[in-house]
């Protein structure tokens, strides 16, 4: 890897000075500082909740700091809103896209930019900036038939127009292949190397080893550590960033695999609305006491196949869908549950859980039935609390009380929470999409251990996820969806991240069409 | 210049309480200066006694209290069914034709059993209110879960169905044969007329029932699975779906509970103030209750608080049309005003007004 020199002179482009942000409740930023030469790739390393990203909508002009200074290329600035940060030259790519389906590429470019950028001649400078950076984009394409590596691309090139001299990235890899992302790494080192500084937020200790010259950790709003990621492990900064020694979870390798107790047979799918994709003759078996784990790129089928497992989407018939031996296609949600299966789904808040209601509301709301928790139709509170009072305690979430509302948690303590709710409804089939999905390295591993845990003790667990890192720690076996059909399951032992990758992609490796009936 | 509002963040539950009280308060403030310019001078009386006389007087009167309840146990019971419906995205405008609908239904019971003295009339005619009230709102449930319709325009229209209905019953079928042709039903005999609770007022029994609903629903909506189904579905539809909670069936049930609790307000209606019916039969109650509703913050508590406001407004209008001289749309004009600001300090709790063109772009442009 290119570990590019860094421009001469000795004035930072960015240098921030006891920048602290108090929030009701929470001191989000305590008094940070952070430096950025002129050239250098710099990570942003910290669990959720560390405060990286109120520290990044500082920089930005989102936030305001209640104290602190910020000094572009040496001058004191006082970043008033967005415009202003990006007038100075900073770009910023979030997490989460803000582009607008129906439309081209070149018009949600348009929308974003300056408006005296926006103007005639747009399509041919995206095109060249696009071909400069190596991000093929066709600005005249819609977006919603492109796919989210594409997407970001647009967030990129959108940058890039205004000629940054910082870019800021917000986890930018979770959506790409390992592929695509080797190929926005080589666009951000050719951006290093042409002087533009990069800010690099992301949880995956691998990339930020490969791509960055320096680490700022973060830990409950303070900077507890700078390190060069060169030198360091994965493993090591993982523990500095929380703080403990950090036990990785362990497959028991002794695991017996048992029925398969959840069946899908053929499975097909209409999309519902037109950008979702139809699932195309899905076959797979998922044995007692195994975790299978399927990979693919978000859009590729993944919330669709989920919904039609967890019975929020009915199939056409009701033999298509196995759980514990019976004809579960057409049963819904609930009887699925009665049936013994606990479903993590990807979207927390909101789906998995009541963002303005209580956690024991939260945990009467799947775990009414299987824990008993009616009393004639009403609530049992008493017993409703304890329940949930049991799954903060034994799935460590941190949280000050059971009466506070699932929103005022932190996406990966919510996710132990509702992961817990699940798993103390002892059930014989578990599925989860993207169980880990923003989530920290501590609570990461603690999900994964409860993965472990639920598959000896007989469950057949499922796991749905983009993270390939993910689905090698967790799975015996891995199948690949792409574009909606399934690829058969093989074990891990057999496959290697690459060719996982390809299939991915969609390349090669991918089952016949045809209806050719195959079981995972 | 440019107006726009930007979110707030988190909302700060005290003001969500606050902001209906902020509301009142607001209305008097304007009340205060509607009054300056409306009061006819030869009246010789100022803004305070015009406001004195629309909210004070009503309450302080003989039998105020009572005549207040009066008014408000139509407008709490249809709020409450209303409040249901909304707290699960169900949004049933029709509760005054279910009303009026109730009140046909339970007086048919009535003239069949013209001649009857029973104590078992008064609850027959409840029950047919409160089906009258359900099968008006079964249409909009089934063209809703059927083909998709939009609830708010079919209730709203099959109020103004049923207001038709009522005029051509009491000017048809159901004429008093003794009224001299005028369009009325015949006044209801003993057993058909609620019993006065509070001896030398008009309240009557169906206020007691009124109570009774208001804790019912409190408990339902905070305890039972029920009250969970809708709020789930209210708050977050996919989380509704994942527990497995079906929504045809909260929308069914939601709008029979709502059209049977305001038909069983119609025949209270009916059965205690009004004593018949006649084409002038509904008051806007159901209307009322949209107001009432928010204005209690779809809470039960909230709506009988709010209910009973409403109900001032009522009184006091008219006390001011006695004494004052008011045109009777001061009514109106109040309870429009009091939603209006409920809206307006509903929306600046969650927004902060930015003006001029030094407006900081949305973050992510």
């Amino acid at each position: 890897m290119s570990n590019s020199v860094h421009n001469a002179g000795s004035v930072p482009r960015l240098a921030l000075k006891g920048v602290t942000k108090q929030y009701p409740g929470c001191l989000a930023n305590d008094s940070v500082d952070l430096t950025i030469m002129p050239g250098e790739i710099h990570a942003l390393l910290g669990e959720n909740g560390a405060g990286k990203s109120t520290l990044v909508k500082y920089i930005y002009g989102v936030v305001k700091a209640d104290a602190g200074e910020m000094r572009w290329n040496g001058e004191l600035v006082d970043v008033v809103n967005p415009n202003f940060a990006r007038r100075l030259g900073v770009g910023m790519v979030f997490q989460h896209f803000s582009l607008f389906d129906s439309m081209t590429v070149e018009e949600n470019i348009a929308l974003g930019i300056a408006p005296e950028l926006a103007g005639p001649g747009l399509d041919k400078r995206i095109r060249e900036v696009s071909e400069q950076y190596g991000l093929p984009l066709d600005p005249k394409r819609h977006v919603f038939s492109l796919s989210v590596g594409e997407r970001q691309r647009i967030e990129i090139v959108r940058c890039l127009l205004q000629d940054p001299k910082l870019l800021i990235m917000d986890e930018p890899t979770s959506v790409l292949t390992p592929q695509e992302v080797e190929r926005m790494f080589v666009t951000l080192r050719r951006l290093s190397d042409e002087g533009v500084s990069i800010l690099y937020i992301s949880h995956k200790l691998d990339e930020i080893k490969a791509l960055c010259h320096n680490a700022t950790i973060m830990r409950a709003g303070k900077v507890v550590g700078d390190c060069d990621p060169q030198v360091e492990t994965p493993k090591t900064m993982a523990e500095m960033m929380i703080g403990t020694h950090l036990v990785a979870p362990q497959r028991d390798e002794t695991m017996v695999e048992g029925d398969a107790l959840l069946v899908v047979d053929g499975l097909s799918m209409e999309a519902e609305d037109e950008h979702g994709t139809s699932l195309k003759n899905i076959s797979m078996e998922v044995r007692s006491g195994e975790i299978l784990g399927i990979a693919g790129i978000a859009g590729n089928g993944q919330t669709e196949l989920m919904d039609a497992l967890s019975g929020e989407v009915l199939a056409d018939h009701e033999n298509v869908v196995l759980i514990n031996g019976e004809l579960a296609g057409r049963m819904g949600a609930g009887e699925r549950r009665d049936l013994g299966v606990g479903f993590v789904p990807e979207e927390r808040l909101g789906h998995g859980a009541v963002p303005d209601m209580s956690l024991w509301e939260n945990a009467f709301l799947s775990g009414m039935k299987r824990k008993d928790l009616l009393i004639k139709g009403f609530m049992d509170v008493v017993k409703t609390v304890d329940y949930a009072e049991k799954i903060v305690k034994n799935f460590k979430v941190k949280t000050s009380g059971v009466d506070h509302n699932a929103s005022s948690l932190s996406g990966g303590n919510l996710q132990k929470f509702i992961m817990g709710r699940e798993i103390m409804q002892d059930p014989t089939v578990m599925i989860a999409l993207q169980p880990t999905w923003g989530v920290d390295a501590g609570a990461a591993a603690a999900i994964h251990q409860a993965l472990f845990d639920l598959a000896k003790k007989g469950a057949a667990v499922l796991v749905i996820s983009q993270d390939l890192d993910e689905l090698f720690a967790v799975s015996s076996r891995i199948a690949v969806i792409a574009e909606g059909k399934l690829s058969p399951a093989k074990p891990v032992e057999d496959l290697t991240v690459e060719q996982i990758g390809l299939m991915m992609g969609g390349l090669h490796g991918m089952p016949d069409e045809g209806g050719q009936k195959r079981v995972a | 210049m440019l107006l726009k509002l930007e979110s707030r963040g988190e909302i700060s539950r005290s003001m969500l309480y606050a902001t209906p009280l902020i509301a009142v308060v607001l209305t008097l403030i304007t009340g205060f200066f509607l009054f300056v310019f409306l009061l006819d001078p030869s009246k010789n009386a100022s803004a305070f006694d015009a406001l004195y006389t629309f909210f004070v007087d009503p309450v302080i009167a003989s039998g105020g209290i009572a005549e207040l309840l009066v008014k408000a146990t139509p407008i709490i019971l249809c709020a409450i069914g209303l409040s249901m419906g909304f707290r699960a995205n169900v949004w049933n405008i029709g509760a005054e034709g279910q009303f009026v609908i109730g009140a046909i239904t339970g007086t048919i019971v009535v003239l069949a059993f013209y001649d009857v003295e029973s104590v078992f009339i008064l609850p027959m005619m409840m029950v047919a209110g409160t089906l009258g009230g359900m099968a008006w709102a079964a249409i909009p449930a089934f063209l809703r879960t059927r083909f998709n319709t939009n609830e708010i325009l079919v209730s709203l229209m099959l109020t103004y169905v049923a207001v038709l209905v009522l005029s051509w019953a009491v000017h048809g079928p159901m004429i008093d044969p003794d009224g001299f042709n005028f369009p009325q039903t015949r006044l209801f005999h003993d057993s058909a007329l609620l019993p006065i609770i509070w001896e030398g007022t008009r309240l009557h029994l169906g206020a007691a029932l009124m109570l009774l609903v208001v804790l019912a629903a409190w408990l339902i909506i905070s305890r039972h699975l029920i009250g969970f189904q809708i709020r789930v579905i209210g708050m977050a539809p996919k989380a509704a779906s994942y527990a497995g909670f079906k929504e045809k069936k909260l929308i069914w049930l939601t709008l029979l509970v709502s059209g049977g609790l305001a038909g069983f307000a119609g025949i209270l209606e009916a059965a205690g103030p009004a004593e018949q019916l006649v084409p002038t039969f509904p008051q806007g109650y159901g209307f009322t209750a949209i107001i009432v509703a928010f204005l209690g913050r779809l809470h039960p508590v909230g709506i009988f608080m709010a209910g009973l406001l409403m109900a001032l407004t009522y009184l006091g209008g008219e006390n001011a049309q006695i004494m004052l001289g008011m045109p009777k749309s001061v009514t109106g004009v109040f309870q429009g005003m009091l939603l209006f600001y409920l809206l307006a300090t509903d929306v600046l709790i969650r927004y902060r007004v930015r003006i001029g063109s030094a407006v900081a772009k949305s973050a992510n442009a």
